[in-house]
């Protein structure tokens, strides 16, 4: 039990991750609601973008933005910095999963105005008639 | 222009194209079709063009922004890619000419939309080939998705519902194949697909590798509807407008099996043995052979043409994922020559159906009764791609399926022999339950009186025609395509 405790805390970070991954996926499998849904997508999107930024960060290391003179005279200690590479490609999903938020809400709204509900239930009872 | 970029000119000119269809085509429709289609045919002379380059002088790589590799984004054109890039630009180019018609009357008023998002799809999917960094290939996957989702939710009725769907199963392939990446990213600490399958060798991490080996084909798989993982796609690709479904059907899942190519050859290749020797290979072809015989087996369940076309591509995809896991060279030749084959055939039995759609309105079994006396050349064309499908020699399908038989033979899988076997047959009796219903049986207003030959207009039977043709051509040719272009390639894929 205290191994896996001490297993748990050493890498919280990716423990987090998959808790967050696995409620953004209960919400997208299990909810009925299509808003839900979305927002279960949304949450496990950020999970993935928290697995992606915690494994640039070093303890102890600060922000990666360094002084021109000072490095081009020493040189850089890459132990002070931490990796900026993560972060920046987070950007990007970031950017993919608000143009994905942003789609799926249009759709919603058109589905909205055909069926009137966004209770899946509904929709289908709709749709069987 | 200077040519040693022409390359980057395939993809350079529908982009910017797309914005001028935007602008142009909100003032007034005929702007639209002489600038997609002169967009079109001017990548596919240049793709052509590229790959006659990448034959003769090897593998072209461009950085961009001149960062150079590993630390910029690197695009590679080897043989497989270059012939996908031709493949995607041609079969876009039918497709759009197709489409023409066919969303003038279903979507009138919104055609510049249409045309905008349907040219960022063809140069999302002309990127994907070619990209050579795994970063990039997500980016690149989530914008052809995204304008896919809008494309698919132009349809009516249910189409939004299918759309959404999708979009939440696409967004859950995406997300893992980025989990693989992340996963990757973490143990090499580079994205540049070379450098990884250079670095990961020499790492211990062999757990972590594979569940990073996990997380790509299953994010893949969903992507390419390999056959659990299909649900999303039947809806999606049947509702869709029938322009829409023009490109999709034909085009996505198969430039997603050659990533899958791509992630296997360029980023696993040196830990093949890792999946070789846990008998993961073995099981995926197995489950490959399994999907072939369930998704036959839906696909005979449809009364509708399109609804069984989209369980036929889901079988498909089970042919070309077996195919690619056989690892041995003939599979992969047949895995490979299959993706060529399947887009053209696939891309002519939707232009069929686009036709017969665009005249009739329905593509109930029962409606098609007797259609022949009415549609004589789209039938014919269809007729010949079903042939190909079931694999009648000398039409294109039958050699692919030879050298994926001949393939899993090599390889003792005997179940994946049978699946194929099977699902011909399975074709055989589809297809030919259409011919039957639309040749020989009459339309219930029939009064054996000559009905007048009425055929969609000529832009969409004329890329039918000339796809049928390139069924024919390819078969005939089959030989000299994988001797010159799919056997360098794959040399240079091992």
């Amino acid at each position: 039990m205290d191994v896996l405790l001490a297993e748990v805390v050493a890498k919280y970070n990716y423990w987090l991750y998959v808790v967050l991954m696995m409620i953004g996926f209960y919400a997208m499998i299990g909810k009925r609601n299509l808003v839900k849904k979305l927002l279960g997508m949304n949450i496990f999107q950020t999970a993935i973008i928290l697995l992606f930024v915690s494994s640039g960060v070093k303890r102890g290391g600060g922000i990666p933005i360094l002084d021109k003179y000072e490095v081009l005279a020493h040189g850089v200690d890459v132990a002070t910095v931490v990796n900026p590479l993560p972060h920046v490609l987070m950007l990007t999903a970031i950017v993919v999963s608000v143009s994905v938020t942003g789609v799926a809400l249009a759709i919603l709204q058109r589905i909205y105005r055909e069926y009137g509900t966004l209770e899946e239930d509904e929709i289908l009872e709709k749709l069987g008639r | 222009m200077t040519l040693a970029n022409l390359h980057m000119y395939v993809l350079a000119v529908p982009l910017l194209t797309a914005l001028a269809v935007n602008l142009l085509g909100r003032r007034s429709r005929t702007w639209i079709a002489p600038l997609t289609l002169g967009a079109l045919s001017f990548s596919t002379v240049a793709a052509a063009l590229v790959l006659v380059r990448v034959l003769r002088e090897g593998t072209l790589h461009y950085t961009v922004g001149n960062w150079s590799p590993p630390y910029g984004i690197e695009l590679v054109i080897d043989p497989l890619g270059a012939l996908m890039l031709l493949l995607v630009a041609a079969a876009a180019l039918l497709a759009t000419c197709g489409a023409l018609p066919s969303v003038a009357l279903e979507l009138p008023g919104r055609e510049h939309l249409f045309f905008t998002l349907y040219l960022i799809l063809i140069v999302g999917l002309m990127g994907l080939v070619i990209t050579g960094d795994a970063f990039n290939l997500y980016v690149l996957l989530e914008i052809t998705s995204i304008t896919t989702y809008g494309l698919i939710a132009m349809g009516k009725g249910r189409a939004p519902l299918a759309s959404f769907n999708y979009i939440i199963m696409g967004s859950i392939g995406a997300c893992f194949y980025l989990l693989g990446v992340g996963y990757l990213y973490i143990l090499t600490g580079t994205l540049n697909m070379a450098d990884i399958s250079a670095i990961l060798p020499t790492l211990p991490g062999t757990v972590a590798a594979a569940t990073a080996f996990a997380f790509l084909l299953v994010g893949l798989w969903i992507k390419m509807a390999f056959f659990p993982l299909h649900g999303w796609l039947p809806n999606a690709y049947s509702l869709a407008p029938t322009g829409a479904g023009l490109l999709i059907a034909p085009l996505m899942t198969k430039v997603t099996i050659y990533l899958m190519i791509r992630v296997l050859y360029s980023i696993i290749h040196p830990n093949w043995a890792l999946l070789a020797e846990s008998g993961v290979q073995s099981a995926l072809v197995w489950a490959a052979a399994l999907g072939i015989v369930c998704a036959s087996a839906l696909a005979l369940s449809q009364r509708d043409l399109k609804r069984m076309l989209t369980y036929l591509i889901v079988a498909e995809v089970g042919y070309m994922v077996g195919g690619v896991f056989l690892a041995n060279e003939t599979g992969l030749t047949g895995a490979i020559l299959h993706i060529v084959n399947d887009a053209l055939m696939t891309l002519c039995l939707f232009l069929a159906a686009a036709a017969i759609v665009y005249r009739t309105g329905s593509l109930e079994f029962d409606s098609l009764r007797g259609l022949y006396r009415r549609m004589p050349v789209t039938l014919a064309a269809f007729t010949l791609a079903a042939f190909s499908m079931i694999g009648v020699p000398p039409t294109a399908g039958f050699f692919s399926k030879w050298y994926l038989l001949l393939g899993g033979i090599e390889a003792g899988q005997w179940g994946y022999v049978g699946a194929l076997l099977f699902s011909s047959l399975v074709n055989a009796v589809l297809f030919f339950r259409i011919i039957e219903i639309a040749y020989f049986r009459n339309s219930p207003d029939d009064d054996h009186r000559p009905l007048p030959v009425s055929e969609a207009p000529a832009m969409l039977v004329g890329p039918l025609v000339l796809s049928a043709v390139a069924l024919l051509v390819l078969g005939l040719g089959a030989g000299g395509l994988v001797d010159s272009v799919i056997l360098p390639a794959i040399a240079a894929l091992l």
